[in-house]
C-alpha cells in the first residue's frame, strides 16, 4: 500500500535516515521500532510529506509519488498523529476538524462535522464529544480527536508516532482495539514505538531501526522480545526489574499532609514516607500534581499545608537551601531549564549548587567537571561546552553527576530516563540502584509505569493531586495501577 | 428645553462619539485575533482623519474622503505588518513607533490646513418608522449613514469570526499558529491580511472623527487620544465584536457627560474632571479586568504578540 524506497535524509551533523526501505500491506499493522534518535519520526515525516528525502522516494500502491506537504500526503490518503498534538486547545473538537478543511463551505456548518465525528467514533471505538473544547479533554481523548481528524479526511494509511507514551494502560488497550478495527477494514497502520511489549502485542510486522538504518524486518510470529531488543540496541541489554536486596532502614523522607501549588500543578494532602535503602515510585499520568509534589518537597514552592522532614530535620517552608542542607537532591524532569542553565558550560553548571567563595576558581571547577565527564562517560567536546549543545542522555548525566556529587541522603528524580536511549537508561537505572544499596532514600516520579514497576520497592499512585493508592512494587498489578491512575479507585 | 430632551440629545450625541471607537476597536479585534497587537492605532486614526479632510475638501465627496481615510490607515498598517510579521520586530515597540510616526506625518501633511473647516460632510439619515419611536427613535435612528455602517461592520465581523471557514482559520492563527501552519494555512498571509484590514477600520475611525465630530483639522486635538481608548476597548470587549458596540457607547456617554452637565448648568463637578472621565474609565476598567483572576486575559488570543517561526522539528 505504502512503501519507502532507499530513503536517505540528513540534518546538519546527523544522518537521520540512511537507505531506508520497507513495505506496508493493506490491512497490516506495521511497527517501526527503534531507540530514541533512531530516525523513526524523521522517516514518518518523509512518508507524510512533512520532510523531503535527500535520496530515495515514497511509493503508494506501487506508484512513485513526491509528497510536497502533509496536506498533499493526506490528499493521497496518508495521515499522521504526531507525538505532540496539532490541536487548537481553545477550539471545540468539531472546529479543530473543520480547520483547514477545503470541503467545508465558506459559511461553516459544524453540524455535518459533528455527525461525522460521532459516526467515526462509533465505528472505530473512538468516542468523543464533538462539541467539547480540547482543553476540557484528557490526553487520551485528544489523541482520539487527532485520529478522527485524519480518518475524516479519508486517510487509508495512519501513522501513529509514539502514541502510547501519553496513555494509561487502559487507554492503550482501547487504542489497540481501534487500531485492530482499522486494520480489519483494510487500512494500514504504521505504529512507531520503542516499547517492545506493545510492538509484540499489536503488530503484524516489525521494521527495526538503529542509527538511521533498517537493521531488521520480520513478522512478529517469527521473533521474540529478546531478539527485537538485540536488534534495536545492537547488543544484549538487561532492563529487567531490580529490587532492594537489603532490608530497608529508618525513614529519611517524611511528608505529611503536603498541600502545595506550582505552575499549573497542585498537590493536596499528600503523605509519603521513603526509608533508607528504598526506591519509592510515584505513578501517575502526567499533569496530576507530580510537579507540585516534587517542588513542594524540594522547597522550591512554599507549602500551603503539611510537614516535610528530611533526615529528621523539619524543613517545612524553609526553602530549597534548607532542604539541600538537610541532605536532599532534586533532579527535575525539565533538565535544561529547571535543572541546568542551558547556556552555561558544564563546569559552570556543576558549580551552581555549591557554596561558592566570592571569587570563583574556574580552574578547579573545570578539573572537577572533567572528572565527572570521565566517571559518567559524558559525550562532549569539553568541560566548557554549554549544556544545551548536549544530547538528552548526556544532559541527564551532567545533572546526575552534580546532584550525586553532594552525596545526598534523599534523592528525588522526576522522569529520569525520559527521552534517553537504552544505553543511558541502563546507566541511570544502575546509578539509582547503587544509591539504594548504599542506604539512600529515593523518590522516583515517573509517568512511565513500566519504569516505576521495574525499580520501585513501593509505589504510590497520584491522581488529581491526591495520593490514591499505595502498594508494594513486587508483583504490582498493571490493571489495578492503571485504574488508580485514571481515578477509578478514588 | 425639557429635561428629557437634554437626555435624549446627550445619548444621541454619545452614539456619534462612540462610533469612531467602534470602527477602530473592531479593527483592533481583527488584528489581535490574528495574533498581532496594534499599538499604532492612534497614528492610523490621525492619518485617516487628515487624509479624509484633504480628499473631501478637494473632491467635495465625503464618501471618497471616508474611503481614502481607510486606505491611508491600511497603508500605515502595512508597515506595521511588515515589521511585526516579516521582520518579527517586537510588536509593542513598532506599534508605538508607528503611532509616533503617524502623528508626526499627519501634522506635517496637515500644516497648510491647520484650523480650516471641512466643507462637505454626511447629513443625518432618518430611518422611516423606527426614528419615530419615542426615546429610542431619536437616539438610534436619526444618525448618519456611517453610524449604521459601524453596526453593520460589527455584525459582519462577528459573523466572519465565528461562522466562516476563514474566520476559523484566523482564530487558529491567533491561538496556535503552529497548528494552523501544520493544517496547511499560511500564517503570514492571514496575519498580513487582517492587520491591514484592522488598519483600514482604524482609518475609518479617524475619518469619522473629522467628518462628524470635529469637522476642522487641528493637529493636537483631532483624535484626542481615542486610539488608545479603542485599544482598551478591545480588552474590555474580550476580543468580541458585538461587545465592542456596548463598550464604545459606554465611553461615548462618558465623553458626552461633560457637555451634558454643562448644558444643564450643573457645575458641582469641575469640567476638567469630566473631561478626564473617559480616560479614567479606561484605566479603571483595565485595572479591574486584570486584577480579577477570572477575567484576566479572558478571551485573549493565546499567541497574541508572539511572532511565528516555523519549528522544523
Ligand atoms: N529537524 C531536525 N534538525 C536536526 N536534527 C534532527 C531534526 N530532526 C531529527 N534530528 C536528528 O535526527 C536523528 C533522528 O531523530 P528522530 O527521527 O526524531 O528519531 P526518533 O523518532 O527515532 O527518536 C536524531 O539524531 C535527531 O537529533
Ligand atoms: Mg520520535
Amino acid at each position: 500500500m505504502i512503501a519507502a524506497r532507499h530513503i536517505s535524509k540528513s540534518f546538519p551533523g546527523v544522518l537521520a535516515n540512511q537507505d531506508v526501505s520497507f513495505d506496508v500491506a493493506p490491512g497490516e499493522v506495521h511497527s517501526l521500532l527503534g531507540e530514541n534518535g533512531a530516525g523513526k519520526s524523521t522517516l514518518a515525516a518523509i512518508l507524510t510529506g512533512l520532510y523531503q528525502p535527500d535520496a530515495g522516494h515514497v511509493e503508494i500502491d506501487g506508484v512513485r509519488v513526491s509528497l510536497k506537504s502533509p496536506r498533499h500526503g493526506l490528499a493521497l490518503g496518508i495521515g499522521m498523529v504526531h507525538q505532540h498534538f496539532r490541536l487548537v486547545s481553545q477550539f471545540t473538537v468539531a472546529e479543530n476538524i473543520s480547520l483547514g478543511d477545503r470541503k467545508q463551505n465558506w459559511i461553516l456548518s459544524t453540524k455535518k462535522v459533528e455527525e461525522a465525528v460521532r459516526e467515526i467514533g462509533e465505528r472505530y471505538g473512538l468516542p468523543v464529544d464533538p462539541r467539547a473544547r480540547i482543553n476540557e479533554l484528557t490526553v487520551g481523548e485528544q489523541q482520539r480527536v487527532e485520529i478522527i481528524k485524519t480518518l475524516y479526511r479519508g486517510a487509508q494509511v495512519l501513522l501513529l508516532d509514539e502514541p502510547t507514551s501519553v496513555l494509561t494502560p487502559q487507554e492503550v488497550t482501547t487504542l489497540f482495539d481501534s487500531v485492530r478495527t482499522l486494520a480489519s477494514e483494510g487500512k494500514s497502520v504504521i505504529f512507531i514505538s520503542h516499547k517492545l511489549g506493545e510492538v509484540m502485542d499489536i503488530s503484524d510486522r516489525v521494521t527495526v531501526m538503529r542509527d538511521g538504518k533498517v537493521v531488521g524486518n520480520t513478522s512478529v510470529t517469527d521473533t521474540s522480545r529478546e531478539a527485537l531488543a538485540r536488534m534495536m540496541v545492537g547488543r544484549d541489554v538487561d532492563l529487567s526489574a531490580i529490587r532492594a536486596t537489603k532490608p530497608t532502614g529508618t525513614p529519611l523522607l517524611e511528608v505529611r499532609g503536603l498541600t502545595a501549588k506550582s505552575a499549573r500543578s497542585q498537590v493536596s494532602d499528600a503523605s509519603i514516607v521513603v526509608k533508607a535503602g528504598e526506591i519509592v515510585g510515584i505513578a501517575g499520568v502526567s499533569g496530576n500534581g507530580q510537579r507540585a509534589l516534587a517542588e513542594g518537597i524540594a522547597g522550591l514552592t512554599p507549602p500551603v499545608g503539611g510537614h516535610i522532614t528530611i533526615c529528621g530535620i523539619d524543613v517545612t517552608g524553609k526553602g530549597s537551601v534548607a532542604a539541600r542542607k538537610a541532605g536532599l537532591s532534586y533532579v527535575p524532569e525539565d533538565r535544561n531549564g529547571t535543572g541546568l542553565a542551558p547556556s552555561l558550560s558544564i563546569s559552570e553548571n556543576m558549580l551552581l549548587t555549591e557554596d561558592l567563595p566570592f571569587l570563583v576558581n574556574h580552574k578547579s571547577a573545570v578539573a572537577k567537571a572533567e572528572e565527572a565527564i570521565g566517571a559518567y562517560s559524558i559525550k562532549t567536546p569539553g568541560a566548557s561546552t554549554p549544556t544545551r549543545m548536549l544530547s538528552g542522555g548526556n544532559v541527564q548525566k551532567v545533572l546526575l553527576a552534580r546532584e550525586l556529587g553532594h552525596d545526598p541522603q534523599v534523592l528525588i528524580v522526576a522522569s529520569p530516563t525520559w527521552g534517553l536511549d537504552v544505553g543511558a537508561v541502563e546507566f541511570v537505572r544502575s546509578k539509582l540502584n547503587e544509591l539504594r544499596n548504599q542506604g539512600r532514600a529515593i523518590l522516583l516520579i515517573s509517568e512511565d509505569l513500566d519504569e516505576v514497576r521495574a525499580l520501585s520497592d513501593r509505589i504510590y499512585v497520584i491522581f488529581e493531586g491526591k495520593i490514591v493508592m499505595e502498594c508494594a512494587g513486587e508483583g504490582a498489578d498493571v490493571t489495578t495501577l492503571g485504574l488508580a491512575m485514571a481515578g477509578a479507585s478514588a | 428645553m425639557t429635561q428629557e430632551s437634554v437626555l435624549v440629545l446627550t445619548l444621541a450625541a454619545a452614539i456619534g462619539t462612540g462610533t469612531p471607537l467602534i470602527f477602530a476597536a473592531i479593527g483592533g479585534v481583527i488584528s489581535e485575533r490574528a495574533g498581532v497587537i496594534n499599538l499604532g492605532m492612534e497614528g492610523m486614526m490621525l492619518i485617516g482623519a487628515v487624509t479624509t479632510f484633504l480628499v473631501d475638501n478637494k473632491t467635495g465627496s465625503p464618501v471618497a474622503g471616508f474611503i481614502a481615510g481607510g486606505v491611508a490607515g491600511a497603508l500605515l498598517a502595512l508597515i506595521h505588518a511588515t515589521l511585526a510579521i516579516s521582520l518579527r520586530a517586537n510588536q509593542i515597540v513598532c506599534g508605538l513607533a508607528l503611532t509616533i510616526f503617524g502623528t508626526g506625518l499627519a501634522s506635517f501633511i496637515g500644516k497648510p490646513i491647520e484650523g480650516q473647516g471641512l466643507t462637505k460632510s454626511f447629513g443625518s439619515l432618518h430611518i422611516p418608522a423606527l426614528s419615530s419611536i419615542p426615546g429610542v427613535g431619536p437616539i438610534l435612528f436619526k444618525q448618519d449613514v456611517l453610524v449604521y455602517l459601524s453596526w453593520f461592520v460589527a455584525l459582519i465581523a462577528s459573523l466572519y469570526l465565528n461562522r466562516t471557514r476563514t474566520g476559523l482559520s484566523l482564530r487558529a492563527v491567533g491561538e496556535n499558529p503552529a497548528t494552523a501552519d501544520a493544517m496547511g494555512l499560511s500564517v503570514v498571509r492571514m496575519r498580513y491580511a487582517h492587520v491591514v484590514a484592522g488598519g483600514l477600520l482604524a482609518g475609518f475611525g479617524g475619518s469619522y472623527v473629522i467628518l462628524r465630530i470635529v469637522p476642522a483639522w487641528s493637529q493636537a486635538g483631532t483624535t484626542n487620544g481615542i486610539g488608545w481608548i479603542a485599544l482598551a476597548l478591545v480588552v474590555f470587549a474580550s476580543w468580541r465584536p458585538l461587545r465592542v458596540i456596548l463598550g464604545a457607547y459606554l465611553f461615548g456617554v462618558a465623553l458626552q457627560a461633560n457637555f451634558a452637565l454643562q448644558a444643564k448648568g450643573i457645575t458641582v463637578i469641575p469640567a476638567e474632571f469630566l473631561a478626564m472621565l473617559p480616560y479614567l474609565l479606561t484605566v479603571v476598567i483595565l485595572v479591574v479586568l486584570t486584577a480579577n483572576r477570572r477575567t484576566r486575559g479572558a478571551g485573549a488570543p493565546a499567541a497574541l504578540g508572539l511572532p511565528f517561526v516555523r519549528d522544523e522539528r
